[in-house]
């Protein structure tokens, strides 16, 4: 059902999206330092620090089990997985219809259970303590999600990530009320689950407040380099998804080769102002008491049930 | 092929009883209950399931059997529906039959005979419900399974808790046996015939027809664990031996789901979307009270059989669905509600049935059950840690097992709601999709916990063992109780990956029941894709999903052992480089489930003592009750007891009063009779 170019471009793109991840991530840690008024690293800080990890030598503790040794491996593998469904810079995507945003979700899903119980592993307080918030996170999340991509799938009548990409790309510029709600609730989802301020925050190690570095905290070397490159992947699959469901412009259409550059132009301009917001919301808000974190995120769910309401009412 | 379907099965029935009479016969002789009674019913079983796949294919086959009363002898039918159920039931107790041959190898000779008897009649039993074509027999079948389970969890008779869990199960299955009665009652209308044929045909008017539906509903609903006559469940099936546990989460719920089918589908037909409602609302509320009692449980066994409450409410969800789709005039989606059901009921009975084994596996070689006296087990139960994991990940609805396969379709057929006319109910239905997408991610939170716990982390000292484990039992479980888990694991993986395959099977099923099937693009997919109505709406294809998967996890794994050395250091945990670690001070199953009371608890109701700072002996206790025990069982058990005393008024214990009874009886009678 598929030809060469397209598995070619398919490969191509989830390399692309794997190796371009990390810079997002060093985009966004140097716009914080300039709002912070601190002098900001280099945008290739993760490249160097993934680089360190790598060479150094990885410490296990001694009654670590397999499924310990194994994780850092099935993170980056779902993390790659996702990056090969969501469309970033063309709509085909040959492996795209194997899973659709159901599935997308349940990658993530698999993921976070995954980490979670390499965080219990070890058999640590602290271990235990983030797996526990890192599920709490997830179980909230995860509905909001869905509720978000199921408010897209109903305007284009499919869950294949690639088509709901093709039919809002193709709209007339109209006000969507529906989509306004649930890009909303999008934004706080993507907040929650890639552990950044309102909910964790990326560069804490105080024990009693942190989230995602409770769960990775035995990890060293090749293994947390792992760890941390798929947590970059993540961040940027987000953004890649909330910019195909709500700022589609631009990505190239299947079989348009032609519109390739400038699918790359739109998508680097995208990133860089999703990282300008992204670092301005971090600076601009504190963190919250892990209680709190309930109510931000069945806000977030909420607002995408409103949105999917919205689009029955609107529509009929 | 030359054996009819409904022959074999019928056969296969008889041979479950005569091995269940034959294991009684050689009283004391337990090696012939160890080894030949158990693998021959798998065996059996084994051949049931292929005559259940063979009659889905098959056109409906229906016999008199001479046997029962004079003038009412027993009808059987062998139907897709049937079929399936049977595939469910022969497939899945195979593994767990197997199973049982290596569980039971150390008990007692008398017990073992016994308990050989009872489970055999139990499956038999089973299998003549999904068999019987008539009101007569399929009670009759019905009650058989009822009082076989009754017995089979009273095993352990002499604990006066299961013994009470026992009765509590005896009382609300018969509470649910007399709905079951009264909707026959109904359907028969008074013509003197009790065959399903003639129930079919029965006409009624739609305020009979939903009578019959609300009692079909909630007598079926009593045995399946539903809201609110669940409370037999976490009692009951714990209470049981591991195996027996299993087949009852995993079977007998089932057999539930097939007489609800069975009876509103078939039986009653015309399906309103009033009684989808009704389905979805209670199936919602099974579901979400499951899944949030599961997390609050710290005995493995009852955390496990609440989670058979939380998958009978989706498979509830799939069903109501379903009868909005039928009720509205969605035929197709209608199928698809059904297909997500069934399939969802097949999963839940493979993975629920590992999962049990697994539990018995701890049970049995390490005498634990209590989730907070575990720890670090997948060291010395590495082969049970690893089936328990794939159970596990199926039930949390992870690809590519088959829980997410029967999820994704209920899913689906959520998302076919914008074609119905009822505004109410096209919001509604995305709802109750976000309720189960709810559910998912708290039955992962709750397996990360039972995993976690069991099996990861290092080994807590156990508190309350039951039972001291002998000496031989120190290491994994046996050749025969890995072989059951791995049996049923395999099964996890084929339905989580040929979910194509499965989809035609079922599609006839529901063709079959309803006269209605999925979209032939639907059906044209070929094996390796799931497409529920079009490929352009969804598709899923969980063998691409998996080869992509391992491929990309090899390759990480390659690539990084190509440009990287593999050098590792084993030291001692670092845990932010406190100093001493003990393994009380890990996550107990309890601490796990901290936030949920936090998040969810208004739901719960809860007793707690915090204890003061300046307490001396300061103790922090816990206690997380059912609401439903005191806003329905005890009112309804105290206003028995309230009738029963005033009834009691009347025995005064002298004849002379009693034959003033008979004498004021027999004077009413005259006068109505004349």
């Amino acid at each position: 059902m598929s030809d060469v170019p397209d598995i070619a471009f398919q490969i191509l793109q989830s390399v692309l999206v794997v190796l371009a991840a990390p810079l997002v991530l060093g985009w966004v840690n140097q716009c914080r330092a300039w709002l912070q008024n601190r002098t900001a690293p280099s945008i290739c800080l993760p490249y160097y620090t993934l680089a360190k990890l790598f060479h150094k030598d990885a410490v296990i503790a001694e009654h670590a089990s397999p499924v310990f040794r194994l994780t850092p491996y099935i993170l980056f593998g779902c993390m790659w997985l996702a990056a090969g469904i969501v469309p970033v810079l063309a709509t085909s995507l040959p492996f795209a219809p194997a899973a659709d945003i159901i599935a997308l979700v349940a990658v993530f899903a698999l993921a976070r259970v995954f980490a979670s119980l390499a965080a219990m592993d070890i058999g640590t307080a602290f271990g235990g303590l983030g797996a526990r918030r890192e599920m709490l996170i997830g179980f909230l999340a995860e509905p909001a999600m869905l509720m978000t991509l199921f408010t897209a799938a109903f305007i284009s009548g499919s869950t294949q990530l690639t088509t709901i990409v093709d039919t809002l790309a193709h709209r007339e510029l109209a006000l969507y009320p529906s989509l306004a709600f649930a890009a909303v609730a999008f934004l706080m989802v993507l907040l929650a689950e890639n552990a950044r301020v309102p909910v964790d925050n990326p560069t804490t190690h105080l024990e009693l407040t942190m989230l995602h570095e409770a769960l990775i905290l035995e990890y060293s070397a090749r293994h947390l380099a792992l760890v941390e490159w798929a947590a970059a992947i993540k961040l940027f699959a987000y953004m890649t998804i909330g910019f195909a469901l709500f700022v589609p412009w631009g990505i190239a259409e299947a079989g348009d080769w032609a519109g390739l550059p400038f699918a790359v132009a739109a998508l680097a301009v995208k990133l860089a102002l999703a990282g300008a917001g992204l670092a301005l919301i971090e600076t601009v808000s504190a963190k919250f008491r892990l209680f709190l974190a309930p109510e931000f995120l069945s806000t977030a769910f909420l607002l995408a049930v409103l949105g999917m309401l919205t689009h029955f009412l609107v529509r009929g | 092929m030359t054996v009819s379907p409904l022959i074999g099965a019928l056969a296969a029935t008889a041979a479950w009883l005569a091995i269940g009479v034959l294991a009684l016969v050689p009283a004391g002789n337990a090696a012939f209950a160890r080894k030949i009674a158990f693998p021959l019913g798998a065996l059996v079983g084994l051949a049931l399931a292929v005559f259940g796949l063979q009659a889905a294919w098959e056109p409906a086959e229906s016999l008199t059997l001479l046997l029962g009363l004079p003038d009412l002898p027993f009808h059987v039918r062998l139907d897709p529906l049937a079929g399936f159920f049977l595939l469910l039931l022969g497939a899945v107790s195979a593994g767990i039959s197997v199973y049982a041959a290596g569980y039971f190898h150390d008990e007692a000779p008398e017990r073992l005979t016994l308990i050989g008897l009872q489970y055999f009649v139990f499956l038999a039993a089973m299998a003549l419900v999904t068999l019987a074509d008539d009101a007569y027999l399929f009670m009759v079948a019905w009650e058989t399974m009822a009082l076989a389970s009754y017995f089979l969890v009273t095993t352990d008779h002499h604990q006066p808790a299961i013994r009470s869990a026992g009765f509590l199960y005896l009382l609300i299955a018969h509470l649910g046996a007399i709905a079951i009665l009264l909707c026959f009652g109904i359907l028969h209308g008074g013509q003197g015939d009790y065959s399903f044929a003639a129930l079919r045909d029965a006409e009624l008017t739609p305020f009979w027809a939903s009578v019959a539906f609300l009692l079909a509903f909630f007598g079926f609903g009593a045995k399946a664990g539903m809201l609110p006559l669940h409370a037999w469940l976490p009692e009951a099936h714990p209470a049981a031996p591991s195996p027996v546990s299993a087949l009852m989460s995993g079977i007998m719920l089932k057999t539930a789901i097939y007489g609800m089918v069975r009876v509103i589908y078939d039986l009653i037909g015309g399906v309103r979307w009033e009684w989808g409602v009704i389905v979805l609302l209670i199936g919602a509320a099974t579901t979400l009270f499951g899944v949030l009692y599961a997390l609050m449980q710290h005995d493995l066994k009852r955390l496990l059989a609440y989670h058979s409450v939380e998958n009978i409410g989706i498979i509830l969800l799939g069903l109501g669905m379903s009868m909005v789709f039928f009720g509205f005039g969605h035929p197709a989606a209608g199928v698809l509600g059904l297909v997500a059901a069934l399939y969802h009921t097949l999963n839940h009975a493979v993975f629920k049935g590992l999962l049990f084994l697994g539990a018995g596996a701890i049970l049995h070689r390490r005498g634990l059950r209590d989730l907070n006296d575990m720890g670090g087990l997948i060291r010395s139960m590495p082969r049970t840690a690893f089936y328990f994991l794939i159970g596990a990940l199926a039930i949390s609805a992870l690809p590519p097992l088959n829980g997410f396969v029967s999820e994704w379709l209920t899913f689906q057929t959520a998302l076919q709601a914008p074609i119905l006319q009822h505004g109410v109910v096209r919001s509604l239905l995305p709802l109750f999709a976000a309720m189960l997408a709810l559910a998912g991610a708290l039955t992962a939170m709750c397996f990360v916990k039972v995993f976690g716990i069991a099996f990861l982390g290092q080994p807590r000292e156990p508190r309350h063992p039951v039972h001291a484990p002998a000496a031989h039992q120190a290491g994994d479980c046996g050749p025969m109780e890995r072989l059951g888990m791995a049996w049923l694991a395999a099964g996890c993986f084929v339905l989580g990956l040929f979910p194509a395959s499965m989809l035609l099977l079922l599609n006839r099923v529901g063709t079959s029941l309803t006269g209605w099937g999925l979209s032939d693009e639907a059906l044209a997919s070929g094996w390796l894709w799931l497409v529920p109505t079009t490929p352009a709406q969804a598709s899923y294809s969980p063998v691409i999903f998996l080869l992509v998967i391992v491929g990309v996890v090899l390759l990480t794994i390659l690539l990084v052992r190509r440009f990287y050395h593999g050098r590792v250091r084993y030291s001692h945990p670092w845990d932010c480089g406190f100093p001493e670690q003990t393994p009380r001070m890990q996550d107990t199953a309890d601490a796990f489930g901290q936030s949920i009371r936090h998040v969810f608890g208004p739901l719960y109701l809860m007793k707690r003592h915090l204890p003061g700072p300046d307490d001396p002996a300061p103790r922090f206790t816990l206690k997380i009750e059912d609401r439903h025990w005191y806003w329905l069982y005890l009112p309804v058990a105290r206003l028995v007891e309230f009738v029963s005393s005033r009834v009691g008024l009347l025995q005064r214990g002298r004849i002379s009063i009693y034959l003033l009874y008979s004498f004021i009886t027999l004077i009413a009678l005259l006068v109505f009779v004349r």
